[in-house]
C-alpha cells in the first residue's frame, strides 16, 4: 500500500503553495535509498527510521467492540517525511513528522492531526525499547509486541494496550513489495496478530473495548507511478483465524494494479499477484462533497473469497490535510469477519 | 386689456403697526399705450409698480395681465411673468456689473429663451450703444448705463414694460435724450409703458398721465 | 435660463479671482491637512494590521516567560509532549547600516494556518525545503537589499510583511541571532485537544496572554493617531474659516447680482440649485487640489511618524504611501462637508432674501448687534460646557470635547473682547484722528472677525502644543536622572548566568539592584509587582507625587508598598490607603512615584518580601552602581560571554531615550507651522478683499485732510494692533490648551499627569512670528491703498451711493 505515499505528499499543507512543490518530487529519488529485492530485516533496529528513505510509517488500525457489542474502530498514524536523505540534529534537521488519529463509532467520526519537526525530540521513533511518538501521541513498550497506545484530540482520546498473538508478516517478496507495472516498490511488513484491551474517551464518557489491531510498517523512496491518481486498501481478518491484505492502485487510463498477501492463521503468507484479486464498488456515500464507494465486491478467486466489505460509518471521512477516507468494515459473504477500509484519490 | 388694477390695497408692518401705501387703486392700461405715475415721495407709486412687476403680493385687489390675475403666482410663475410678459427698468439699471455690455443686454431674452442677436444689434444702434459693447457697466456713464438697461428690457419683447424713474440719477439733458429713445422704441414693439416718475416735464410727453395721493388716484 | 445665471454667477468669480483664490486655497488648505493626517494614519493602520498578521498578535493567546524575554526551547518540547498544540516565535533585532531590521523566527509546521505570509510571486520559492534546509529569509521588498547586506541566508522579497521585519524558519533566526535553543514565545493555536494538564505544571515559567491582552502598544499607538487626528480636525477648522469668509464675503457681494437675475425672472429655486452646483463644482475642484496637496504633507511627514512610532511603540509601518479609495473619498467628502458647513448660513439668507431687499454690498460680516449678541452668548456657553467638562470629564473623548468647546468659545468669543477693546481705545483717545481710526478699526473688526480667529486657533494650538512638548521633556529628562541611576545594565541570559554574574560582582565590589517582578492584578487592573533591593540609589534619587512618612524605610521593611501614578489614578490609591499586593496580603500605600511611558500599573515592595511572595522568580537583570563603569564592562565582557544588548550603559539607554522623544513631536511641530501659515493666509486674504470694500470709508478721511502713505501707514497699524490684540488673547487660552493637554488628555491617554512648566522666551518668539504673520499679511493691502489713484478715491463722491 504504498500509495499512502501520495497522502503524505499533500500533507504539508499549512503552506498551501508547498503541494505543488512536493507533488513535483515525482518519481524521482535523487540522493535517497530506493528498496532493493529479497531485503534482510535487521530487528528491532528496522523498526526505527530509515532517515536515507523519503516516506515511512507506523500504521496502526484496530477493530474493537465494547461491553454491549458496540463496533469500534481507531487509527493510529505516524508519518516521517525527509527533506533530505540524512538526520541532523536540532532545527537543521530535514526530516518532517504527522499524525493521524481517529476513532469510528457507526454513528460518529472524530479525527486529530499533529505536525512536527525532527531533531527537536518533538516526534521520533526509538527501537529498542520501542517508542514512537508525536507530541503526546504515543505508541511505546519493551519490544514491538507489547505496546501501549495513546492519542488525543478535542473531542476524543483513548489508551489501549496492544499484544502481539502472531508473528510479523512480510508482504510481496520476503517484504519486497511492488506497487506498480514499472517497479516502484517498498519495504512492507505487518503485525496483524494484536489483541486489544483499553479505553476510549467519547463525547459521551468512556468505553471499555477489546478487539484486534492490524500495525503496517513500510518505507521508500519512490511513490506513486505518474499515472497512478488514487486507490482502495483492505485489511481484513475472517472469523477463521485467516487475515487478507488487498490494494488496488487506480490508474487515470481507468485499468487498475490490484495485489495483496494471503495469511494463514498460523502466519504463514502468500502474495497474491497483480490479477489474482479484484474489487468492484456496489454502493457509494456522499460525504465532505465527495461521492465515495462504501460498500464493495471482494474477490480473490483462488482463495474461494467473494465478499461484500461494507462500512461500519459511512461518514468516516478524515478531515485532516490531505483529506481521504479511513474507516472500520464489516464483511459478509462467503467469509465473515471485519476490518478496514482506507480509500484516496475521491 | 393688457393691464387692470381693480382696489388694489398694500400695507407696509412697521414697529408701530401697519402703515397703508396703497388704498385701493383701480387703473387700465391698453396695449400700445403709455402712462406716466406722479406723486410725492410715499405716494406709493413705486409700490404700485413692483406689485405689478410681480416683485411683491398685494393685500387686496387685483392685477390682471392680459386678463389673468398675477395674484395667485409663486415665486416660480411670478418669475416667468417677468421673464416674458413684463420688462422692468430700474432706477439704479441693476445691470449685471460682471457681464459685459454686450451680455448684458441679451441676458433677460436668454433667460427668457427668445434671444435674437440681430435684434440686439438693432437696439444697441438705436440706443448709441454700438462702440460700448465690448465694456463693462462700471466703464459706463449713468446715461449709458440706463441706455444698456432700456436694450436689455426690450430685446426680450416684453408686452408691458414698467419704468421705475429711470432718468432719475441722469441730467437733464442726457434725461430727455434717453426718454425719447425709450419712447421710440416701446412704439416700435407696440408694447404697453407704465412710468413712474416725478417730473410733470416727463408724464407731459405720455398718453395719459395719473397723479397718486397718499395712496389713492387723485 | 440655467445657462444664462450660470454665466452670471459665473462672470463674478471671473471679476474677483482673488476671492475665488481664496475660496478654493482655504478649502484647499483645509482639505489637505484634514486628508494628510488621515493618510498617516491609514498608512500606519494598514502596516499595524500587516504586522499583526504576521504575529498572529490579536488573533491567538500567546505563551510567555515570566521573567526575561527568553526562554528554553525545550520547555516548548514539554509542552508539546503534554499535548499543548501551540507554536514556537524567536524574535530579535540585528541592526545594520540602514537601521535595525526585526528577524521572526517561525515553525511552518506548527504555525497557525495565516501566519506564513502567501507570496504571490513564486509559488516554489517557498516550498518547505526553502524555508526548513535552504533558511530562506522573507522581507518586506522595501527591506530586502538592508536584509542581503546583513544576512548570508538566502533573501526573498514578501510585501505581505510589514516593513523592516524579517521572517524565517525559527532555526535560521535561532542562528542568525545566534540564540541556540532559545524561543521568545509560544503561539496558542485555538483549537487544543481534551483533558490538558495545566499550564503551571508544564511550563512554570510561562505566562499566558489572551488574544486581547497584548494591545498595550495598541493603545498607546491609538493616542497618537488620536492626537494626530485631533490636529487634523484643529487644521481643519481653520480652513473652514477661511472658507466661511470667502463664501460668506462672496454671496454678500452678489447680493446685487441675485436681486437682478430675480428682477429679471430667474426663479428664486432655480438660483439656489445654481449657487450650490456652483459650490459642489469649487468643492469638488478644491477638494482633489487638497488631496494632492495632502499626499504632499503626508509623504513628507510620514518618514517622521514612522520613525515616531518604531522608537516610542516598537510599532513599524511603512514609510511610503499609498494612494487609497478611502481616502480619495473621505477626501473629497470632507471638502463638500466643509463647504456645506461654510455655505449653509449663506444659502439661507440668500434664500430668505425679498427680492427688492437693499442692494447694497454691505461688507459681508458688518451683522447688526443681534448677531454679535448671540454669537457672545454661544461662546460663553461653550467656554462654561468646556470649564464643566474639567471637573465631569472621564475619558479621552470627553477630554478632546473639553478642547474643542474651550477652543471654539474662545474664538466665537474674540470679536466681542476686541470690539470691547477698542471701544475703550476710541474713549480714552483724545485726538480726533485717533478717535476716528479707532472707530474705524472697529467698523472693519466685523469683516476681519473670522481671519483674527483663525490666527486666535493657531497661536493658541502654538502655545498650548509647545508648552506640553516643553514640559514633557523637562519632566521626562528629570525622570530619566532620577530612574536611570544605575551606570550599567545587565541582561542575563539564563539564571544560571546571571547567578554567576551576580557572584562575580558581588566580589568585584559593585552594588546590585535587581530587577525582579512578575506580571499579577493589583485592585483589579493588570500589573507589575516589583521587588526592590533599596539602598542609597534609591533613597536619593527617587521623588515622590505623594508620600506619607518615611516610605522607602517602611517599603524595606515590608510594611508597605509604593505604586506608580497610572495606578493610583486609576484604583484612586493615595498614600495611606491599603492596596491587596497578593492573596491574603494588604499593605498601606506609602507614596505615589511617576512612571512616564509606562502604560500599566506598578507596586513595588521590599526585596525580602518579594522573595517571599514569588521564590519562583530568577533575577536575570540588574543594574549596576560602579565609580569605574567601562573597567567594568570591560571585565565583564572578558570574564562572561556576552552577546551584544546584554550589557547597556546610562548614557546609551538615556540617548536612546531622548532621540525616541525628539521624533515623538516632529509631526506635531510640522503641523504647527503648517497651521500657522494657513492662519496668516487667512488674515492675507481678509484684509485683501476687504481692501477693496473700504474705499468709501477711507475717501471722507482722504477728502478731509490724510494723506493715502498716511492712510496706508494707518491700516498697517490696524492690522497689527488687531494682530496684537487676538495675541494676547491667544496666550491664556494657549495655556489653557496645554493645561487641558497635561492634566486631562494625558491622565485619560497613559495615566500620568504632567507639571506644566512656562517657557516666556518660547512664546515671545511665537509672539514675534506671529506680529511678524500678521505685517506680511496687512503690507499688500497697505502698499495698495497707498498707491490708490485720487481718481478712484474720487468715484466714491461721483458715484451712487
Amino acid at each position: 500500500m504504498n500509495a499512502r505515499i501520495f497522502a503524505i505528499l499533500l500533507c504539508f499543507l499549512p503552506l498551501p503553495a508547498l503541494a505543488q512543490g512536493f507533488a513535483g518530487m515525482g518519481s524521482e529519488a535523487e540522493g535517497f535509498a530506493t528498496p532493493q529485492p529479497d531485503p534482510t530485516f535487521d530487528f528491532p533496529a528496522d523498526h526505527g527510521p530509515h532517515s536515507a528513505y523519503r516516506i515511512e510509517w507506523w500504521y496502526l488500525t484496530a477493530n474493537m467492540t465494547g461491553p454491549d457489542d458496540t463496533p469500534y474502530g481507531l487509527q493510529w498514524t505516524l508519518f516521517r517525511s525527509a527533506l533530505e536523505p540524512e538526520e541532523r540534529e536540532g532545527w537543521d534537521s530535514p526530516q518532517i513528522w504527522l499524525g493521524h488519529a481517529a476513532v469510528t463509532t457507526p454513528d460518529t467520526h472524530h479525527s486529530a492531526e499533529r505536525f512536527a519537526r525532527g531533531g527537536i525530540g518533538q516526534a521520533g521513533v526509538t527501537p529498542a525499547p520501542f517508542e514512537a511518538w508525536i507530541d503526546d501521541w504515543r505508541m511505546a513498550g519493551e519490544t514491538l509486541a507489547d505496546v501501549s497506545l495513546r492519542a488525543t484530540g478535542p473531542d476524543f482520546s483513548y489508551e489501549v494496550d496492544l499484544n502481539a498473538q502472531g508473528p510479523l508478516i512480510f508482504h510481496g517478496q520476503n517484504g519486497y513489495s511492488v506497487k506498480s507495472e514499472a517497479g516502484q516498490a517498498s519495504y512492507y511488513y505487518s503485525q496483524p496478530f494484536y489483541s486489544l484491551t483499553g479505553t476510549l474517551t467519547l463525547p459521551d464518557g468512556s468505553v471499555e473495548v477489546t478487539g484486534n489491531a492490524w500495525l503496517d510498517r513500510e518505507w521508500s523512496s519512490q511513490p506513486l507511478a505518474e499515472d497512478q491518481d488514487g486507490w482502495d486498501w483492505f485489511s481484513l481478518s475472517f472469523e477463521d483465524g485467516a487475515k487478507l491484505m488487498a490494494f488496488e492502485l487506480r490508474q487515470s487510463d481507468g485499468r487498475s494494479y490490484a495485489s495483496g498477501t494471503w495469511i494463514e492463521p498460523d502466519g504463514r503468507t502468500t502474495a497474491l499477484p497483480d490479477g489474482a484479486l479484484s474489487a468492484t464498488p456496489l454502493e457509494t456515500t456522499d460525504v465532505a462533497d465527495r461521492t465515495v464507494p462504501t460498500t464493495w465486491r471482494l474477490e480473490v478467486p483462488g482463495r474461494g473469497v467473494d465478499v461484500t466489505v461494507q462500512a461500519l460509518n459511512p461518514k468516516a471521512w478524515m478531515a485532516v490535510t490531505p483529506p481521504y477516507w479511513e474507516g472500520p468494515v464489516t464483511v459478509t459473504g462467503s467469509h465473515k469477519g471485519r476490518g478496514y477500509l482506507e480509500m484516496t484519490g475521491y | 386689456m393688457l393691464l387692470e388694477l381693480r382696489s388694489l390695497a398694500k400695507s407696509y408692518e412697521t414697529q408701530t403697526g401697519p402703515v397703508p401705501v396703497l388704498r385701493g387703486v383701480d387703473l387700465v392700461l391698453e396695449a400700445g399705450h403709455t402712462l406716466a405715475l406722479t406723486g410725492e415721495s410715499g405716494s406709493g407709486k413705486s409700490t404700485l409698480l413692483h406689485l405689478v412687476a410681480g416683485l411683491d403680493t398685494a393685500d387686496g385687489g387685483e392685477i390682471r395681465i392680459n386678463g389673468r390675475d398675477i395674484a395667485g403666482l409663486d415665486d416660480a410663475g411670478s418669475a416667468a411673468l417677468r421673464r416674458g410678459t413684463v420688462g422692468v427698468i430700474f432706477q439704479q439699471f441693476n445691470l449685471i456689473p460682471s457681464l459685459s455690455v454686450q451680455a448684458n443686454i441679451a441676458f433677460q431674452a436668454r433667460l427668457a429663451g427668445q434671444h435674437d442677436p440681430a435684434r440686439d444689434a438693432r437696439l444697441a444702434e438705436a440706443l448709441g450703444l454700438q462702440d460700448q459693447l465690448g465694456k463693462y457697466p462700471e466703464q459706463l456713464s449713468g446715461g449709458q448705463q440706463q441706455r444698456v438697461a432700456i436694450a436689455r428690457t426690450l430685446a426680450a419683447q416684453p408686452r408691458l414694460v414698467l419704468a421705475d424713474e429711470p432718468t432719475g440719477n441722469l441730467d437733464e439733458a442726457t434725461s430727455g435724450a434717453v426718454l425719447d429713445e425709450l419712447l421710440s422704441l416701446v412704439a416700435q414693439t407696440g408694447a404697453a409703458l407704465m412710468m413712474v416718475t416725478h417730473s410733470t416735464t416727463l408724464a407731459a410727453r405720455m398718453d395719459r398721465h395719473v397723479h397718486l395721493s397718499r395712496g389713492r388716484i387723485a | 435660463m440655467t445657462r444664462a445665471g450660470l454665466s452670471a454667477l459665473w462672470s463674478y468669480w471671473r471679476c474677483n479671482p482673488l476671492q475665488l483664490f481664496t475660496l478654493i486655497t482655504g478649502l484647499a488648505l483645509a482639505t489637505a491637512l484634514w486628508s494628510g493626517v488621515q493618510a498617516i494614519n491609514t498608512e500606519a493602520r494598514a502596516s499595524y494590521d500587516a504586522a499583526a498578521a504576521t504575529l498572529g498578535e490579536g488573533t491567538f493567546d500567546q505563551l510567555l516567560p515570566k521573567s526575561g524575554d527568553r526562554f528554553d526551547q525545550s520547555i516548548y518540547i514539554d509542552l508539546r509532549r503534554a499535548g499543548w498544540q501551540v507554536a514556537p516565535v524567536l524574535e530579535g533585532r540585528l541592526t545594520g547600516a540602514d537601521g535595525p531590521l526585526r528577524l521572526i523566527g517561525i515553525d511552518p509546521l506548527t504555525a497557525p494556518a495565516g501566519i506564513m505570509p502567501q507570496t504571490t510571486t513564486n509559488d516554489a520559492g517557498q516550498s518547505l525545503s526553502d524555508v526548513v534546509t535552504a533558511q530562506t529569509v522573507f522581507v518586506h521588498p522595501r527591506s530586502v537589499a538592508a536584509a542581503r547586506d546583513m544576512l548570508t541566508s538566502p533573501v526573498v522579497a514578501d510585501r505581505n510583511l510589514a516593513p523592516g521585519t524579517a521572517l524565517a524558519d525559527i532555526g535560521t533566526v535561532q542562528k542568525l541571532l545566534d540564540q541556540p535553543g532559545q524561543l521568545s514565545r509560544l503561539i496558542v493555536a485555538p483549537r487544543q485537544a481534551r483533558d490538558l494538564p495545566a499550564l503551571n505544571d508544564v511550563a512554570p515559567d510561562l505566562r499566558r496572554l489572551s488574544a486581547n491582552q497584548g494591545a498595550d502598544a495598541g493603545r498607546l499607538t491609538d493616542s497618537f493617531h488620536l492626537n494626530l487626528t485631533a490636529f487634523g480636525l484643529l487644521s481643519f477648522a481653520v480652513g473652514i474659516f477661511i472658507v466661511h469668509g470667502a463664501i460668506g464675503l462672496a454671496f454678500e457681494q452678489r447680493r446685487g447680482l441675485v436681486r437682478s437675475l430675480r428682477a429679471l425672472g430667474l426663479p428664486l429655486r432655480r438660483l439656489i440649485a445654481l449657487l450650490a452646483l456652483e459650490l459642489v463644482v469649487l468643492a469638488l475642484l478644491a477638494g482633489c487640489l487638497g488631496i494632492l496637496l495632502g499626499y504632499l504633507i503626508a509623504a513628507t511627514l510620514l518618514p517622521d511618524v514612522a520613525a515616531t512610532l518604531r522608537g516610542l511603540y516598537g510599532a513599524s509601518i511603512s514609510g511610503t504611501l499609498q494612494l487609497r479609495p478611502e481616502w480619495w473619498l473621505s477626501g473629497l467628502g470632507i471638502a463638500l462637508l466643509g463647504t456645506a458647513l461654510a455655505s449653509g448660513g449663506a444659502l439661507w439668507r440668500t434664500a430668505r432674501m425679498p427680492v427688492l431687499a437693499s442692494a447694497g454690498a454691505r461688507a459681508w460680516a458688518m451683522t447688526a448687534g443681534r448677531a454679535r449678541v448671540w454669537q457672545t452668548w454661544l461662546a460663553v456657553m461653550m467656554l462654561a460646557i468646556s470649564l464643566a467638562l474639567v471637573w465631569l470629564a472621564d475619558g479621552l473623548l470627553l477630554g478632546f470635547l473639553c478642547l474643542g468647546c474651550l477652543l471654539l468659545g474662545a474664538a466665537l468669543a474674540l470679536p466681542a473682547c476686541l470690539d470691547r477693546a477698542l471701544l475703550l481705545a476710541e474713549r480714552l483717545s483724545a485726538a480726533v484722528r485717533w478717535q476716528w481710526f479707532w472707530a474705524d478699526t472697529r467698523q472693519q473688526l466685523p469683516g476681519l472677525s473670522l481671519a483674527l480667529m483663525a490666527l486666535l486657533l493657531a497661536i493658541a494650538a502654538n502655545v498650548g502644543v509647545s508648552t506640553m512638548v516643553s514640559s514633557f521633556r523637562l519632566t521626562f529628562t528629570a525622570f530619566l536622572d532620577q530612574r536611570l541611576a544605575a551606570e550599567l545594565y545587565i541582561n542575563a541570559r539564563s539564571p544560571e548566568q546571571s547567578d554567576r554574574m551576580q557572584a562575580f560582582l558581588v566580589q568585584d565590589g559593585a552594588t546590585l539592584l535587581p530587577v525582579q517582578s512578575v506580571d499579577t492584578r493589583l485592585a483589579g487592573q493588570p500589573a507589575e509587582l516589583y521587588g526592590a533591593r533599596i539602598g542609597p540609589t534609591y533613597i536619593e534619587n527617587w521623588r515622590f507625587l505623594a508620600q506619607g512618612t518615611d516610605p522607602w524605610e517602611r517599603v524595606a521593611s515590608g510594611e508597605a508598598v509604593i505604586i506608580n501614578e497610572q495606578l493610583a489614578r486609576r484604583a484612586d490609591l493615595w498614600p495611606g490607603d491599603i492596596l491587596a499586593v497578593a492573596p491574603g496580603l494588604s499593605l498601606p500605600v506609602a507614596g505615589v512615584f511617576g512612571d512616564y511611558g509606562n502604560p500599566i500599573g506598578q507596586a513595588i515592595i521590599g526585596e525580602a518580601l518579594f522573595r517571599d511572595l514569588h521564590p519562583e522568580v530568577a533575577v536575570t537583570r540588574f543594574g549596576l552602581r560602579t565609580d569605574q563603569p567601562e573597567a567594568l564592562r570591560d571585565r565583564l565582557e572578558a570574564r562572561f560571554d556576552l552577546a551584544a544588548g546584554q550589557i547597556i550603559d546610562q548614557a546609551q539607554v538615556k540617548r536612546m531615550s531622548m532621540q525616541v522623544f525628539e521624533r515623538t513631536f516632529t509631526v506635531t511641530g510640522a503641523l504647527n507651522i503648517l497651521t500657522l501659515a494657513v492662519a496668516g493666509f487667512a488674515m492675507l486674504m481678509s484684509l485683501l478683499t476687504l481692501a477693496g470694500m473700504r474705499l468709501p470709508q477711507l475717501a471722507p478721511a482722504w477728502a478731509l485732510g490724510l494723506t493715502r502713505a498716511e492712510l496706508g501707514r494707518l491700516e498697517l497699524l490696524r492690522a497689527l494692533i488687531l494682530a496684537a490684540l487676538t495675541l494676547i488673547c491667544a496666550l491664556p487660552l494657549g495655556l489653557a490648551l496645554a493645561w487641558v493637554l497635561l492634566a486631562l488628555v494625558n491622565v485619560e491617554a497613559f495615566g500620568w499627569r504632567l507639571p506644566m512648566y512656562l517657557f516666556p522666551v518660547d512664546y515671545a518668539r511665537l509672539a514675534g512670528l506671529a506680529i511678524l504673520a500678521a505685517l506680511l499679511a496687512a503690507a499688500w493691502p497697505a502698499l495698495r491703498l497707498a498707491r490708490t489713484p485720487p481718481a478712484d478715491l474720487l468715484k466714491v463722491f461721483a458715484n451712487e451711493r
